[in-house]
């Protein structure tokens, strides 16, 4: 198992706001939106480095996507910034027809996805969000997995051509990816080569991930781990290349098991190579109260449910 | 003036052929609402806004257009093609398969003229505004213009817009309501009230003008006016009285025109009211 370490901790959202104003210095045409949530998504170093570049648009989400559609037009590159909830199903509408239906250059930027938004409870907590994301045609859907995967995700987006939901979130958690990394969009990041069985996962759980393929290996069990951070267009070579050599996949994300990354890794398989799967996501339910590191652990989130899946589907496997 | 108020009426006239003949042809849509607003499409088209039919989408340096209420398609794909967008004979495809002309406008079909897709209501003063808000940041100075039914500002995301616009002094942005008081259901006034409209919009910050909106001669004036009002810190409001189904004499002033198609005979009676000016598609 390769070795990965880390001497920091921070939230994937203030890598967005690194990313944010990196992208403004990169490109004039960079502007921000935000709905009245402006240091819960970082975007303060944004606002002081290009004031006339921002806009305030208050408690109202849905005119925030309209306005970012027409921004297009005159060439603009919007990135709209409020949690993910307000970012998706609250808007869902706007962002079908005024976005993806239209084609506009949108990059819908979304903090505080997931289990991992805590206290604030179901309310706020979407565990929908990269279903209803990945279903619109032409929507690229990113989830980053650190501080240094998002900033640099961030950057990326700005340069590609098309909708974009990036989903990140509130917690802070290890900072383990490559600060000078350049993100591909749709390409899949091998974090260990493995023999025994694929683990896939995508946002906070890749950490986890990776703690749990320590403990397969202090077992005898040889994982792979690939990061899917983008969901859509999956990296279905990179899928399929490891669980033909594996013959069985767990699938890690902080999200409803329905619609999800383990249903599109499950819809490639079907069709492709079909292979045993098991899910470890959130059981088609809602969120609730509570840390995040104690909701992750009610829902069964964390690195033993990791290590469980792996032990379990390894049973079903092909080979 | 780039015309005389009886050119554009003729136009006009034209532009309601086209719709009642679309709409037939394909025994589906709207030709209530888009025979109301034919008198104020073909104003905006043929004379108030600076456009080019060499579409591009960034219209740079020119005045945009953007329908809010998309299912008076009819009427926007009749001045655009009028206007040299695209060719005439493709009205006739209007609903069908593999058509451009998509029941509701859309850019997903390449049509030249449309820069985004409307038809779920309430979506397109934001659109709008954030145009208009790119304008300013190119600093281009063209003005932007949009359409919306009445009805259609029961839609709750039209009042975020509506309280965005005059705080942001979004003042090159002139929206006009097609004030025909119908809906689908029936009477506004009896569906859900819109009170009073012009105090509404005036308490939000905005500068109200009113129009005849089937007065080529009313709705002329009331554009150039409000194209003189901008640039002045505010957003402006052309509240314009229309009647849905303008122009044939069965369908004025019925919600039951708003989305149903004539038969042959009522077709045909339609165009004995509508004098072609212009040749029909």
């Amino acid at each position: 198992m390769k070795k990965y370490t880390y001497t920091e901790k921070k939230d994937t959202r203030s890598g967005f706001g690194a990313g944010l104003l990196e992208a403004g210095k990169n490109n004039p045409e960079v502007v921000a939106l935000c709905a009245d949530l402006v240091g819960s998504l970082k975007m303060e170093a944004f606002i002081k480095e290009f004031p006339e570049r921002f806009f305030q648009i208050g408690i109202a989400e849905a005119n925030m996507i309209g306005i970012a559609a027409g921004l297009t037009i005159n060439g603009k590159i919007p990135f709209t910034g409020t949690f993910a909830n307000f970012s998706t199903g609250r808007v869902y509408d706007q962002i079908r027809q005024s976005v993806a239906y239209s084609d506009k250059n949108v990059k819908i930027c979304a903090s505080h996805a997931g289990l991992t938004l805590g206290e604030d409870g179901a309310t706020h907590q979407i565990l929908e969000d990269i279903g209803l994301m990945k279903m619109l045609p032409g929507m690229t859907v990113i989830n980053t997995c650190d501080y240094n995967q998002t900033k640099a995700a961030t950057i990326a987006i700005a340069e590609h051509h098309g909708p974009v939901y990036l989903r990140f979130g509130r917690p802070v958690i290890p900072v383990f990816t490559d600060p000078d990394q350049k993100f591909e969009i749709g390409k899949a990041w091998m974090v260990n080569e493995g023999t025994d069985v694929t683990i896939i996962a995508t946002g906070h759980m890749v950490w986890k991930a990776i703690e749990a393929g320590e403990k397969l290996a202090e077992l005898g069990i040889d994982a792979e781990i690939i990061n899917i951070h983008t969901i859509k267009p999956l990296d279905e070579e990179a899928i399929l290349k490891s669980v033909k050599k594996t013959g069985c996949v767990v699938t890690c994300e902080e999200h409803n098991k329905f619609g999800g990354l383990g249903e599109s890794v499950a819809r490639l398989l079907s069709t492709e190579f079909p292979a045993p799967q098991e899910f470890v996501a959130v059981n088609d339910s809602f969120g609730e109260s509570g840390t995040p590191d104690q909701l992750m652990t009610k829902y069964g989130l964390d690195s033993i449910n990791i290590i469980e899946a792996a032990q379990k589907v390894l049973k079903r496997a092909k080979k | 003036m780039k015309h005389t108020i009886k050119e554009l009426e003729d136009i006009a006239f034209q532009v309601r052929r086209d719709i009642v003949r679309m709409v037939h042809g394909c025994q589906s849509g709207h030709p209530g609402g888009s025979l109301g607003c034919a008198d104020f499409m073909t104003a905006l088209y043929f004379e108030v806004m600076n456009h080019s039919a060499d579409f591009t989408m960034e219209g740079k340096g020119e005045d945009l257009f953007f329908l809010s209420n998309g299912h008076i398609s009819p009427v926007f794909y009749s001045v655009l093609a009028r206007s040299g967008y695209f060719d005439l004979s493709e009205l006739a495809t209007f609903r069908k398969l593999n058509s451009r002309l998509q029941g509701h406008p859309t850019t997903h079909e390449g049509l030249p003229g449309i820069r985004i897709a409307s038809g779920s209501l309430g979506q397109g003063m934001s659109v709008a505004i954030g145009a208009a808000l790119g304008k300013k940041l190119n600093k281009d100075t063209s003005t932007v213009y949009s359409l919306h039914g009445d009805g259609e500002l029961q839609e709750g995301q039209n009042w975020e817009a509506i309280m965005f616009a005059p705080f942001n002094k979004v003042d090159n942005l002139i929206s006009s309501i097609d004030y025909n008081g119908q809906q689908i259901d029936g009477p506004t006034e009896k569906v859900l009230s819109l009170e009073n409209l012009q105090a509404k919009f005036e308490a939000f910050g905005w500068h109200v003008i009113n129009s005849d909106g089937n007065d080529m001669d009313s709705i002329v004036k009331a554009l150039h006016y409000a194209k003189s009002l901008t640039g002045k810190g505010k957003p402006i409001l052309n509240l314009m009285s229309t009647q849905m189904g303008s122009g044939v004499d069965f369908m004025v002033g019925s919600h039951k025109w708003h989305g149903v198609a004539p038969n042959d005979e009522q077709l045909k009676t339609a165009l004995d009211q509508l004098t072609s000016t212009l040749k029909d598609y």
